[in-house]
């Protein structure tokens, strides 16, 4: 008999685990929630775990999930099993596939996290949108409820489809169930070789395509017999369900986990039931248990098989006793009768009656409603309110439940209040930083509950929109009994605040139970942190009674060498708090999980958490609470109150994780937002901030120009405005030829800084007295914070130089120009946000841009609020994100209106010329746009033109007040990753490229799939390691600028802002007035490269100095002038590719793991720049023209 | 053909020319190509301790920044199955060493905490390295630490590792003590088999175009090969315990002086490393060649002939270089 370990782990890992070990091939690429399980995949494959069969699965990254599953129906076609994973518009790229892998009754699994679908806005969260988009494609649809569902119906899934050949696929909900952490069972070797059939295996070989034994399959049918064709899988179709339900009670067998295709709980003469699948069937299930047990008639029938729908099982399922039926469905479909799952139901129950076989007489009342999009939460109370609404003469039908609309009235009124936990189940929350390590703390509590104890254990963790300075909520539960809750806690019975500054924006005292714990980390000792508590907090303490503790995890961590990491700190005060464990044992089992965990990174690591772990305890007080609140100080709002309505009323909640309060009319219709808003947020996230020393400052703009958040800027003004100034104010005599007479200032924003210190290192200036300083250097924020706002504020009043009022062809000039893009939520000291900022600066009020899904559309556009930004006139980039893989065509689109309505309103111009006079019409057709004083003299005639076209009753005379606009120039930026220009959007890019159309492609290369947590794309460089390629990338990165060039009419440039600033606003520059298609690659230094931030630009110096990242541009346009293109702006390498490689983890983590490998791939990245470099010199060597230039 | 073998911390050497730490010891291929050349014996590279740590903390660091903080990138590099972090790659090619090449291999540990030098040097013993050297040096920058007290740590820093360890222990040495002799014989009593006169040192130097110290390694030269020179002149016959030269040595001539001087043995590095391991040879050749034409019989026979105590006039390693030159510049004004 086989030997089962129990383990705690999330839903994606006991999916793959089953999935690797069932597959030969597997195809991957990466998505949210589901890129973890290829992220396993990958990572197995590279140590060499075997699959079932003892051979180790081959895994291979594709470009696209298109890709993906045209290599999955290839692997299937030619006898391999094969598996991939996927969720939300990558599930949609799969479908032209997935009909062809079900046509041709093709057993293949594919698992999905599933996920909403990009609608008015992407999301990366939980629901059914995905997986019910493909409902219709022929796959059999299997569906979990839990961690430990999803790994059984993962193995149920790859042994059904073996025999009823048709193909699954497996979804649970994407984080609920994909990142829940959950204490299961795990499946062993032996339970899987039990499940699958050698024949089985064998007859999927023997339909493969191979020339021993040719076949044709693929044809194209006529008229004639298609039809007939597409009817012959019928008899599979409806063999399926039995064969499902006969592999379920397989498996029950085996581990006494009995699953039905419909599975009922409750009262069994219920009268009101609920039909649902995925997590929410099992927060239903308990809640029916709960209600029934108290005497109501109510039930669940939870949906496992979706696909084939068999109603006959349904029928089966309900209660004969059944009087309504509400059917839930977790997606939406605008315009159609209803849900899909509350359709499909309807159609099975009235079948089922007029055939007979329903176990009623009369047709149950069938109500359908939506709930839980986007991982909304679903809580038993709102199940309650369901069953509640069934008990109406007239319950409402089509509804919402988990929201408040208040604009169709949809929704279903909940008493939040009701609860269903258990009273021995333990609940608790924790609020950390993200960098702080909290979550990473949580889930090794986790798992020392879970395997070290006979409690269950349960781990949910809540994430912000931001990447830097972001707030974290982790949920555990834990108890004698399985926990069967996928929902969030509302009454914990042990709040802990991980980081002080959160109590002045955060309630998080509402979440305790009166009588429970609160613990604090604090600066402040056990007699004095009362008085730095806000009047609210002190308030629930008192009024709750809390038992309050506070423990200065920072000192600890100082003392140990910790840094900011408090997380094995707070652990150890959660351990002696909560009692879980006795005291000693649980440090015992934090040191073995330490160890476990941080062992294989050095004895170094494991002895600096120990002793952590043992200062913790001297440092935790329990605080004698006084009677009475004593504070003076008041929560601050989330938003000051001079911000606009909108982003106070709106943003604001969704900053402080109240959004899920606001109601559908407060959400904009068409998912269209005010841009400028980042501004309001003030998050202070930064310890220290630059200071500028005017005396030592040289007025470069350099700083100003690397700021990746655009909070240091400079500005040159009348002497005169200094009036005003505040006493603190610094500034010193302009230093610009241009401007003569004025007055020059650096001024930080302190409360929107991150604290990167890139403009410290970006800083040229150095102090003659004291070399360690230079004109910018960081300082302690708080004590200047309050100074420094007042500063910035008057900073803001200053007037910004107009675009065109001085030449912008140096760094210096060009950085007095007003960014357009600030205060984003990227890491700090982001590699990409630079870029963007300074094309918002020189064309951000005539841009529109395109932005590829990826990091630059999350910190550019995720909510609650966005960095692009206007100017005093109102104008600022206009910005849109399609998806991942269209956003070259989507661009282009841009260019395409923008020609057309151009065109049109110049024929309307022409049209109307004798009406609006020649010297205005010429003046508008003929102007030279060239440059941004041209450009402002365009806007000028067309606020003239709009002016006088009023006058005009013609009609044409309205139509081209519509268009008037169009007369002047824009520019088009197509913006995005690497992964999505070199791999997934490459087709597109290469065709608008093609297209020869005046658009400007902006990639922002970090050589990894960024945003999802470092994936290798095409761009990743030999020798480096990244998720997907775990032993280090094998090949070389894709010259992408090489293969543009090829066309000769496209400009290309290779940038790198560390390396030379003014060859990238050369770039820039001459990229948007090339008439034609342009790309620039840009060097972004990103968190994934594991390299020190504020040295980012140190490394782009020498990835250039190494001729890893050659700087040139190809300007096509130099050819009318009889010169060569391509002008290499770099020098020859004059460093060791390994002197730039070696300074980051991606390279160096190879050199750890596997010398010789390292060494291998190195030696051959030296040889790639090599190659490259002679090259590219002898491109550009190439003479052009008559005896043209030798350049 | 003269007698090269030479003892060095109870080994026997079939010559006394031993190439010293560096990175020609980084692999066994290297250590292998030293032996071919004639090498009498290998110094390990050093294992640093606080590379070690600095290691494993900044892995430890770079895997976690970032981390668990957004949905889409709870992690942002693969987790690997294992890291060459700690002594474990270094032991090995020790161990591998072994099994490669039948000169003695000799370990080299550069220490951070009392712990780490103790086990460490454990763990070298336990890898099979015949003898260890204790990379020893401080920069004390803090006016309050006294000499006498950062000499004393040397002391119970070699005593705790002889107590720990079997295989002869070697101490390389700064030049900068006040009184090194004093020392010296300290740190033979405290267990030390040998010491091994002079380590060189990394001097940074100042831009000042860009205002930056820069770190600046330089190989040695010939001249250089004084200073060791004088010391083991001095302290031979005076401490009982070998010598090793290293500073400066680059020639036959150069390992000849050493020996004359006193010492056991002659380490080098500078040379190989910027003319190849192939020097060795040359090195061993004008060696034997120059013996031959002098009629010396074996090394041993040389061993010390002109340390302080041997030779006519033992002030001149008193005086100090400066006097001695004046001296000689008036002397040959007289005539």
């Amino acid at each position: 008999m086989s030997t089962r370990q129990i383990v705690t782990i999330d839903g994606n890992e006991a999916v793959a685990y089953v999935a690797y070990r069932l597959s030969e091939v597997i195809a991957i690429y990466p998505i949210t929630p589901s890129s973890a399980m290829g992220e396993w995949s990958d990572e197995w494959s590279a140590r060499k775990i075997p699959n079932l069969w003892g051979t180790v699965p081959m895994v291979v990254e594709m470009q696209s999930e298109g890709g993906a599953a045209g290599a999955v129906h290839g692997a299937l076609q030619t006898g391999a099993l094969t598996t991939t994973f996927t969720a939300s518009q990558g599930l949609l790229l799969m479908i032209p596939n997935m009909y062809k892998i079900a046509g041709e009754l093709t057993p293949a699994v594919i698992h999905v996290s599933a996920r909403s679908l990009a609608a008015q806005a992407l999301s990366i969260f939980g629901d059914h949108s995905d997986v019910m988009s493909v409902r219709q494609t022929g796959f059999a649809m299997l569906a979990s409820r839990s961690v430990q569902e999803a790994h059984d119906m993962a193995l149920i899934a790859h042994s059904a489809t073996l025999q009823a050949r048709i193909p699954f696929l497996h979804f649970f909900d994407g984080f609920r169930t994909s990142h829940e952490v959950q204490k299961i069972e795990q499946l062993s070797k032996e339970d899987l070789a039990a499940m699958i059939d050698e024949e089985l295996v064998s007859a999927h070989r023997a339909r493969a395509l191979t020339p021993e034994r040719p076949v044709l399959r693929g044809t194209a049918q006529n008229p004639d017999v298609y039809f007939q064709g597409r009817e012959t899988v019928n008899p599979y179709y409806a063999a399926c369900p039995a064969i499902v339900q006969k592999t379920m009670d397989r498996f029950a067998a085996l581990t006494g986990r009995a699953y039905h295709l419909f599975d009922y709980e409750g009262a069994p003469d219920a009268e009101r039931v609920i039909v649902v699948m995925g997590s929410g069937a099992e927060t239903a299930e308990e809640t029916a248990k709960y209600l029934a047990a108290r005497g109501e008639k109510v039930g669940v029938v939870t949906v496992h098989l979706y696909r084939p729908f068999s109603t006959e099982h349904l029928l089966a399922a309900l209660p004969a006793t059944t009087k309504v039926i509400s059917v839930l469905d977790r997606c939406k479909e605008p315009g159609s009768a209803g849900e899909p799952l509350y359709v499909d139901v309807i159609t099975g129950v009235a079948e089922g009656l007029a055939a007979g076989k329903a176990p009623f007489k009369n047709m149950p009342r069938i109500t359908g409603g939506r709930y839980g999009l986007s991982s909304k939460e679903f809580t038993p109370a709102m199940v309650k309110a369901v069953f509640d609404e069934m008990k109406k003469a007239e319950p409402k039908n089509h509804f919402t439940v988990g929201i408040n609309d208040d604009v169709t009235h949809s929704s279903l009124e909940y008493d939040p209040a009701f609860s269903i936990t258990d009273p021995a189940t333990v609940e608790c929350m924790f609020f950390g930083l993200g960098a702080d390590g909290t979550v990473g703390a949580n889930k090794n509590s986790i798992k020392i509950i879970g395997e070290e104890t006979e409690n269950y254990a349960q781990g949910y963790f809540v994430y912000d929109s931001k990447k830097s300075g972001t707030v974290t909520i982790s949920h555990l539960r834990f108890g004698p009994k399985p926990v069967r809750a996928p929902y969030l806690i509302s009454q914990a019975s042990f709040v802990a605040c991980h980081q002080f500054t959160f109590l002045e924006r955060l309630d998080m005292t509402r979440y305790a139970i009166p009588g429970g714990v609160f613990l604090v980390n604090s600066i402040y000792g056990p007699d004095e942190v009362w008085n730095h508590l806000p009047r609210e907090v002190q308030k629930d303490i008192i009024e709750k009674k809390l038992r309050f503790y506070t423990v200065d995890a920072y000192e600890v961590a100082q003392k140990t060498g910790m840094g900011g990491r408090i997380n094995t700190i707070m652990q150890t005060c959660f351990f002696a708090i909560s009692g879980v464990l006795p005291r000693e044992q649980a440090i015992e089992e934090i040191k073995k999980s330490i160890k476990k965990t941080y062992g294989k990174r050095g004895e170094a690591v494991v002895q600096r958490n120990f002793e952590a772990v043992d200062l913790t305890l001297a440092h935790l007080h329990e605080v004698k609470v006084p009677a009475q609140v004593t504070s003076t100080l008041s929560r601050r709002p989330a938003i000051g109150a001079d911000a606009p309505e909108f982003v106070r009323d709106v943003l604001g909640p969704m900053l402080v994780f109240e959004g899920d309060n606001l109601p559908v009319s407060a959400i904009p219709v068409d998912g269209t937002f005010p841009t400028g808003t980042a501004q309001y947020e003030k998050r202070n996230i930064a310890l220290e901030i630059p200071a500028w020393d005017p005396a030592t400052c040289i007025q470069c703009g350099k700083c100003v120009m690397v700021c990746p958040h655009a909070v240091i800027r400079q500005k040159v003004y009348d002497p005169a405005l200094l009036a005003k100034a505040p006493a603190g104010f610094k500034s010193t005599e302009a230093k610009f030829r241009e401007l003569p007479g004025t007055m020059y200032t650096i001024q930080v924003a302190p409360e929107d800084c991150t604290g990167c210190a890139l403009c410290v290192e970006a800083c040229p200036a150095k102090n003659k007295s004291q070399a360690g300083l230079k004109a910018i250097n960081m300082v302690e924020q708080p004590p200047i914070r309050e100074a420094e706002r007042a500063n910035w504020e008057f900073f803001q009043t200053l007037p910004d130089i107009e675009p065109g009022s001085i030449p912008a062809t140096t760094v210096k000039n060009a950085q007095l120009l007003r960014p357009l893009f600030e205060f984003s939520g990227a890491c700090a000291g982001c590699g990409e946000t630079p870029y963007l900022k300074l094309l918002s600066q020189l064309f951000g009020e005539r841009t529109i841009i395109a932005n590829a899904t990826g990091c630059s559309s999350i910190y550019g556009g995720n909510l609650p609020t966005t960095p692009w930004a206007k100017n005093a006139a109102g104008r600022g980039p206009a910005w849109s994100n399609s998806l991942f893989e269209d956003n070259a065509e989507f661009g282009l689109g841009y260019r395409l209106t923008l020609d057309k309505l151009g065109e049109y309103a110049r024929e309307l111009l022409t049209g109307l010329s004798a009406e609006l006079g020649d010297t205005l019409t010429e003046g508008l057709l003929n102007a030279d746009q060239s440059t941004e004083a041209g450009v402002a003299e365009q806007r000028a005639r067309v606020a003239a033109l709009k002016e006088a076209l009023k006058g005009i009753r013609d009609p044409r005379a309205a139509s081209l007040l519509n268009v008037a606009d169009y007369l002047v120039k824009k520019s088009v930026w197509i913006v995005g990753g690497d992964g999505w220009a070199y791999d997934i959007g490459y087709g597109g890019l290469d065709h608008v490229l093609a297209s020869g159309r005046n658009v400007n492609l902006l990639v922002l290369d970090t050589e990894v799939y960024s945003n999802t947590g470092g994936q290798s794309s095409k761009s990743t460089p030999r020798a480096a390691v990244a998720k997907f390629a775990a032993n280090g990338k094998a090949l070389p990165k894709k010259d992408l600028g090489m293969i543009a060039m090829a066309y000769g009419y496209v400009y290309v440039a290779r940038i790198a802002m560390g390396a030379s600033d003014q060859q990238t606003l050369r770039a820039f520059l001459e990229a948007d007035a090339y008439e034609g298609p342009s790309l620039i690659i840009a060097y972004s230094h990103c968190i994934n490269h594991g390299i020190d931030m504020r040295k980012g630009l140190e490394q782009q110096k020498l990835a250039v100095n190494s001729g890893i990242w050659p700087l040139y541009r190809y300007n096509p346009a130099l050819v009318d002038e009889g010169k060569n293109p391509l002008i290499i702006d770099s020098k020859d390498p004059t460093v060791d590719v390994q002197e730039y490689a070696y300074n980051e983890t991606r390279y160096r983590m190879l050199v750890q793991a596997d010398e010789a490998r390292a060494e291998m791939l190195m030696k051959f990245a030296r040889e790639d720049v090599r190659k490259r470099w002679e090259l590219y010199k002898q491109m550009a060597a190439i003479q052009y023209g008559n005896g043209g230039s030798k350049e | 053909m003269a007698d090269l073998t030479t003892s060095y911390l109870g080994l026997t050497l079939k010559n006394p020319v031993v190439a010293s730490a560096s990175p020609l010891s980084k692999k066994v291929e290297g250590i292998q190509r030293l032996e071919e050349a004639g090498a009498g014996a290998v110094v390990m590279y050093s294992l640093f301790e606080e590379q070690i740590t600095h290691e494993s903390l900044a892995l430890d660091h770079f895997l976690n920044r970032g981390t668990e903080s957004y949905a889409e990138s709870l992690t942002y590099f693969p987790d690997l199955e294992h890291y060459n972090i700690g002594p474990e790659s270094y032991l090995e090619l020790i161990r591998k060493a072994k099994q490669a090449v039948s000169i003695p291999v000799i370990g080299s540990l550069n220490g951070v905490s009392t712990g780490g030098w103790v086990d460490y040097a454990k763990k070298i013993e336990e890898a099979g390295a015949d003898a260890l050297e204790l990379n020893v040096y401080y920069i004390p920058t803090d006016p309050a630490i006294t000499g006498q007290e950062l000499e004393q740590n040397y002391v119970n820093l070699v005593k705790d590792v002889r107590a720990q360890v079997r295989i002869p222990l070697a101490v390389k040495l700064s030049p900068y003590f006040t009184a090194l002799p004093n020392l010296a014989s300290r740190l033979v009593g405290a267990g030390a088999n040998g010491l091994v006169l002079f380590n060189r040192f990394m001097q940074p130097d100042l831009d000042i175009e860009t205002l930056e110290v820069t770190p600046n390694l330089q190989l040695s030269t010939s001249s250089e090969l004084r200073l060791p020179l004088r010391w083991v002149a001095i302290l031979y016959g005076r401490v009982a315990c070998d010598l090793a030269l290293t500073t400066g040595v680059h020639s036959g001539q150069d390992v000849l002086k050493a020996m004359m001087a006193g010492a056991n043995v002659a380490m080098l590095a500078s040379e190989l490393l910027h003319n190849g391991v192939g020097r060795i040879t040359e090195i061993l050749s004008d060696m034997a060649a120059w013996m031959e034409s002098y009629e010396y019989e074996s090394v041993k026979q040389m061993q010390g002939s002109m340390s302080q105590r041997a030779v006519a006039e033992p002030a001149a390693f008193e005086r100090a270089n400066y006097m001695k030159a004046l001296q000689s510049f008036d002397n040959k004004k007289l005539y």
